[in-house]
């Protein structure tokens, strides 16, 4: 069976070309970047090259970019790093519907003593910058928030609030891995202090990510050992990853209009049609400020796990915000932040596209997927015919 | 992804006696939206007094889907008798087994053959009647149902009666009175818990007094409260005094500000030192800075 993978926001296919990249650094070329011999040097040549290419596609300069294991270490980087470089500051502000790469971490902060500010958001997720600005203080050390929510795909005006954290001085980090690749960067022109990307979310493999360290902002270092990423993350290099993340955001610069154009005429059409389909359904996340490849539409009175189940059936690979899909027993964090009543949490499916996407991809969708909600409909007791 | 057995699956995919028994003679509703699952049952009896026909709507994931479709099969052809007998083991296993994590699926579907036979013999009474206390306000399950579910599968940790009958899974406030209930009728069997906070008998130094105290707000005070949207710091220590703060809710709380004080009162002088009193910064509680909705 056909598979049509809508689930790009979980993680994504590598692009054909970045293996081709990766494949001679396992077998031929595995040295070492920090050894004395030409063998392991020449590597290090890959690793400069890859840097300069994540550097071109977030617009900075090579030297502000640290790889990491992935989006998560860079976050947690981030955040503990800011904290310790600055430690008579005690104020950390960040939103209700972060992932949970920086919320658990801003959570557990509380527990070494520091003030933790989780703005809210409106009931299309959109944040409020007037109460960010009243929140900021001379105690506020550091604000975190991410450039574009996983789940709905809402889109924040990070540019603004890094101007207003910035003036306040206050360092500004945010959780961009959904948005690189997908929304233009400059960060040169930019005031964010600090930016978190995951490599397998844009094409390039698994476990490698990059935290984006504006110059002379202060941060203490994670991982401790070897001299590594100038000091700044210890462990020997993830070659392949690396090189294959280097490739990837070349190829992310090349896409950037095909994903603002193709994919999003994929994802509005995908999502029009089933709206025209499908009663009783409604958009999650504000429809002006979105990223151009997510959609989340909730299926009132039917469940998530259940739609997923059968559109596995089919191939169709998409994510719920149930309760059920995630083994705990309350539907999605960021949908009870907007104030999604929970006859829509919990029927909540998200649809994330990628370059690789097809429209027969799409129109396969929308004909399977109206039978499968009238279907859990008439098993459903709150609808009644 | 769930591991489901080939049998539940085949009732999910393919739920055999959908829709609801015209003139039922017991109909079963628990459940509802807002838990995420809910299950309605009718059947019809025939000149026997036995299940002729047995029908179900259910809201909820692949696994309630299935348990239910499961349910009016198995209890097609029994007495009314037979059928109370019938536990969610019963389900579950006549299923292949369920994932640990959806046990309440087939928990709730005992609980709906239950209501409806309840329903018939009541003479049509409309809702299920709860028994017991509530102890878990999130999912509303009382003491009976967890007392229940403890017993029939033989349960011996809070977050087992989670998986099995949801209770504790919400905000987790009534974990230890899940806790006490398991207790009480596990007894000897309930596997030691290591306390968490190390209890101090001897002198300690200020610095590990106050670190006692912060670590008890942590781990026994903070979670509590967060799980109602409020918060506690520590502002600081003065000898046996400790003060604090409350955030959020607790702060604009002014009704039950004396018991929140009492209660961060009575676990510190559990956890670190009977000679501790409790006392609200008032400057910083009227700028609820750390204001949640």
């Amino acid at each position: 069976m056909k598979t049509v993978y809508f689930d790009n926001n979980a993680t994504t296919k590598v692009a054909e070309e970045v293996l081709e990249e990766i494949k001679p650094l396992f077998c031929d070329l595995y040295g070492n970047p920090s050894s004395m011999h030409t063998f392991g040097g020449q590597i290090g040549r890959r690793i400069r090259q890859s840097r300069e290419q994540v550097a071109g596609l977030l617009g900075c300069d090579p030297s502000e970019i640290v790889f990491t294991g992935c989006g998560t270490e860079s976050d947690n980087t981030a955040i503990k790093g800011t904290l310790a470089a600055a430690p008579n500051r005690r104020t950390v502000i960040t939103t209700r519907v972060e992932h949970p790469a920086v919320l658990a971490v801003c959570r557990e902060l509380e527990n070494h003593g520091y003030t933790v500010i989780e703005l809210s958001v409106d009931k299309q997720g959109r944040l409020d910058i007037a109460e960010l600005e009243e929140q900021l203080d001379d105690d506020t050390v550091l604000v975190t928030i991410m450039y574009a929510n996983n789940e709905t795909g809402v889109v924040f005006p990070i540019e603004d609030i890094a101007e207003l954290v910035t003036s306040k001085g206050a360092i500004f980090h945010t959780d961009a891995v959904q948005a690189v690749g997908k929304i233009p960067l400059n960060l040169s022109k930019s005031n964010i202090d600090l930016l978190s990307l995951s490599g397998h979310k844009l094409h390039a493999p698994k476990g490698v990510g990059v935290l984006y360290v504006r110059k002379g902002t202060r941060l203490s270092p994670f991982m401790l050992g070897g001299h590594q990423e100038a000091g700044r993350r210890a462990g020997t290099e993830n070659v392949p990853g690396i090189v294959g993340l280097g490739k990837a955001c070349e190829l992310a610069a090349e896409n950037l209009e095909v994903e603002n154009n193709k994919v999003k005429a994929l994802r509005d059409k995908l999502e029009k049609k089933i709206l025209q389909k499908c009663p009783d359904c409604r958009i999650n996340g504000d429809p002006d400020n979105r990223l151009p490849n997510t959609t989340n539409i909730s299926f009132e009175y039917i469940e998530g796990e259940a739609i997923l189940l059968m559109l596995d059936k089919y191939g169709i690979c998409a994510s719920s915000g149930s309760a059920c899909t995630s083994g705990s027993l309350e539907p999605s964090h960021v949908l009870r932040a907007m104030g999604v009543p929970f006859t829509a949490a919990h029927g909540s499916i998200r649809f994330s596209l990628s370059r690789y996407n097809t429209e027969e991809e799409v129109d396969y969708t929308i004909e399977k997927l109206p039978p499968i909600i009238n279907q859990l409909r008439e098993l459903s007791p709150f609808v009644t015919k | 992804m769930w591991e489901y057995t080939e049998k539940l699956k085949d009732h999910f995919f393919n739920p055999r006696n959908v829709g609801e028994v015209e003139n039922p003679d017991g109909i079963g509703e628990v459940g509802s939206l807002a838990c995420g699952d809910a299950l309605k049952l009718t059947f019809k009896l025939d000149e026997n007094g036995k299940i002729a026909e047995a029908k179900f709507k259910t809201f909820g994931c692949a696994s309630a889907i299935g348990t239910s479709s499961v349910l009016t099969e198995m209890i097609k052809g029994l007495t009314l008798d037979e059928a109370t007998k019938l536990t969610n083991k019963d389900i579950a296993d006549y299923l292949g087994g369920l994932p640990e994590q959806k046990m309440h699926c087939s928990v709730m579907g005992r609980e709906a053959l239950e209501a409806a036979i309840e329903n018939y013999r009541g003479g049509g009474k409309k809702k299920h009647e709860l028994e017991g206390t509530v102890v878990c306000t999130c999912f509303g399950v009382t003491d009976k149902e967890i007392e229940r579910v403890v017993i029939e599968n033989d349960l011996t940790t809070v977050e087992e009666v989670t998986n099995y009958c949801k209770a504790g899974g919400g905000c987790g406030g009534c974990q230890g009175e899940i806790e006490k209930i398991i207790e009480k009728i596990q007894g000897e069997k309930v596997k030691e818990v290591p306390v968490p906070a190390p209890r101090r008998t001897g002198k300690m130094t200020n610095i590990q007094k106050i670190q006692l105290i912060q670590q008890t707000i942590n781990e026994q005070i903070r979670p509590a409260l967060r799980a109602h949207g409020g918060n506690i710091e520590l502002i600081d220590v003065e000898g046996n005094k400790v003060i604090v703060a409350f955030r959020g809710m607790c702060a604009q709380c002014r009704l039950t500000e004396l018991t929140m004080k009492d209660v961060v009162e009575a676990k510190l002088r559990e956890f670190v030192s009977k000679d501790l009193f409790v006392e609200e910064d008032k400057e910083s509680a009227q700028q609820p800075h750390n204001h949640r909705e």
